[in-house]
């Protein structure tokens, strides 16, 4: 028998049973924690910075500085590119500033946050960018501001494509908290390495990733419903 | 010469509504600067439905845009009663698009609001308090003659009730004038009749000055009182509808009045081109050309005809080819402007001149 087979003997499973039923639940909780108010805090600043994007364009109804928006993409670049488990390594000091450690769950959220806020402001800048320019036209020949061209038109007309794309960001961020549950973080992440990478049970490491697997079809669903919805451009 | 002004659908008198002075806007492109406009003067009255026709890339669009500024101007002033919009700043400005509104060829509807908000949509721009925006709503619904769908939204509607929604969406400000960019190029026959009609009522009701930018000649004749031709950035031709189609002077003009009737292509090139413009039915009914060929005997080749309707008028349009020269051209110019109601244009560029009746 290989390695492989004898992973999956019957002690294998039922001590795989015993681990899934005392640290799978919290394991679960931490990881749909921290992925959630890592993707609302991502949300928070890569919104507003997606908008800016846009709306500061060349293009955009406020132009800005092209220096000013030269950085900003560069930052945003920049960060994008930075491998995630290096990244977390780098935020350390920001993470230990922030948290007080930078060892758990909660001490999770701050890398991931800073690897996510820049996808969300991309994801943002797709979706406002998806927006019929004639509708802004419109908007401004009826006298708006720009603060009213972005919060009466820009959002509401981009809801649907918004909650698709924050679902393929809390879907990527998902897969963002294993690997930093590997780096000291909590969660499913790290049961599946702590038992799977490092102590060789593949049975248990299997089921922590058949769990993420349901967990991102959870996401998933309930996104692209709730996008569906939305949508009145469907017609029902 | 008809009454000037016939075809008028609510005359207030005359003030200036909208004034463009010497407009001119220029685009700067990778290929160097394009002339977009080039000095353009244009006077539309109070009440007016004026009309702008021109092909495509005349300029039509970018001068509605300068009317409500969303293209600034390089050169030139446009004045909205009087008062210089250029000179603005950007909270001014905002006011003075309610006053000037705007409905568009693509509708521009808000897809993700109701019909009821889409028509709030620039009261709540204005600030105006929520039961008083909602309660204009719905009586624009109604003036519209939509007022089941209030709660529908614009994914749900026909183009020709989008365009509706648009339009109550256009007058919830109560504006002076009302700018239709290419308002009914995006609908079928039937749909664009009813929809100018809508526009034609509006105007009766409320005095709004209108401006229709177009490249549908069956618009300007519907609903407009006066029309200019843009061509090139230019306008080439301004005037009362009835006298600017009736006596097309400008060949952009004719290619629009007549688009059938290009001139050149059908000349056997041994003779000269004569443009004749019948009015009314009476003359019409005269063998005019067949008569002349009888008295004068001078065989005139029949091009091209054709009869158009311009407000209740009838206009019928023939383009001869006299043959012979400089004295048969004469002799038959002078028997065809001894006929009433007949209009004589030798054509220019086969070195003739204009003849009046």
């Amino acid at each position: 028998m290989n390695q492989f087979a004898m992973a999956f003997t019957q002690d294998k499973l039922e001590e795989a049973w015993h681990v899934l039923l005392t640290e799978f639940p919290l394991g679960l909780w931490e990881t749909v924690y921290v992925t959630v108010l890592s993707t609302l805090f991502a949300i928070v600043i890569g919104l507003p910075l997606g908008i800016l994007l846009v709306t500061g364009d060349e293009k955009g109804i406020r132009p800005l500085p092209r220096a000013l928006m030269k950085t900003v993409n560069v930052v945003i670049n920049f960060l994008r590119s930075v491998p995630f488990l290096i990244l977390i390594v780098m935020v350390i000091p920001l993470t230990r500033a922030i948290v007080g450690t930078s060892i758990g769950s909660v001490a999770s959220i701050v890398p991931l946050v800073v690897a996510a806020f820049p996808f969300v402001a991309r994801l943002v800048e797709s979706s406002l960018r998806e927006l019929d320019p004639n509708i802004i036209e419109m908007a401004q020949s009826m006298g708006s501001s720009t603060w009213q061209i972005i919060t009466r038109v820009m959002l509401p007309e981009s809801v649907p494509s918004l909650v698709t794309n924050f679902t393929l960001a809390i879907t990527t961020i998902l897969g963002y908290t294993a690997m930093s549950g590997a780096m000291g973080g909590g969660g499913l992440g790290k049961i599946a390495i702590n038992y799977g990478y490092s102590r060789y049970k593949y049975a248990v490491l299997y089921l922590a990733v058949i769990v993420l697997v349901l967990l991102v079809q959870v996401f998933q669903t309930i996104g692209t419903r709730l996008a569906a919805r939305l949508d009145k451009r469907i017609k029902k | 010469m008809p009454a000037s002004g016939m075809f008028l659908i609510k005359h207030k008198g005359g003030d200036n509504m909208i004034e463009l002075r010497n407009l001119s806007k220029r685009f700067m492109t990778a290929d160097g600067p394009v002339e977009a406009l080039n000095n353009v003067n244009l006077t539309v009255n109070d009440g007016d439905i004026y009309g702008i026709i021109g092909m495509s890339g005349a300029g039509k669009s970018t001068l509605v845009r300068c009317i409500n500024m969303l293209e600034r101007p390089t050169e030139g002033s446009v004045l909205l009663d009087g008062r210089d919009l250029g000179g603005l700043s950007k909270k001014e400005m905002q006011s003075v698009r309610r006053e000037v509104t705007m409905i568009f060829q693509s509708f521009n509807l808000l897809m993700q609001s109701t019909c009821l908000q889409n028509i709030m949509f620039p009261l709540k721009l204005a600030r105006v308090p929520k039961a008083e925006a909602e309660a204009r709503a719905k009586e624009l619904l109604n003036t519209v003659g939509l007022p089941d769908k209030a709660n529908v939204y614009p994914a749900q509607l026909s183009g020709g009730q989008q365009q509706r929604i648009a339009i109550a969406r256009a007058l919830a400000t109560r504006p002076r004038v009302l700018l239709c960019d290419e308002a009914t190029s995006a609908l079928d026959p039937k749909t664009t009749q009813s929809i100018l009609e809508l526009i034609r009522q509006i105007n009766r009701d409320t005095g709004i000055t209108v401006i229709v930018i177009t490249h549908q000649m069956s618009v300007v004749q519907e609903i407009c009182n006066r029309v200019a031709i843009l061509e090139h950035g230019a306008v080439v031709e301004e005037g009362d509808v009835s006298q600017v189609f009736s006596r097309p002077k400008a060949k952009a003009t004719r290619a629009l009045v007549f688009p059938d009737m290009t001139e050149g292509q059908m000349s056997s090139g041994y003779g000269q081109l004569v443009r004749l413009i019948f009015e009314g039915s009476v003359t019409t009914n005269k063998p005019l050309i067949a008569s002349m060929a009888m008295d004068c005997g001078i065989a005139a080749n029949i091009l091209g005809a054709s009869t158009r309707t311009v407000g209740k008028r009838e206009y019928g349009y023939m383009l001869i080819e006299i043959p012979g020269g400089p004295d048969e051209l004469a002799k038959a110019l002078k028997y065809i402007g001894r006929a009433e109601n007949v209009t004589v244009q030798v054509e220019a560029e086969y070195g003739g001149r204009e003849v009046s009746e």
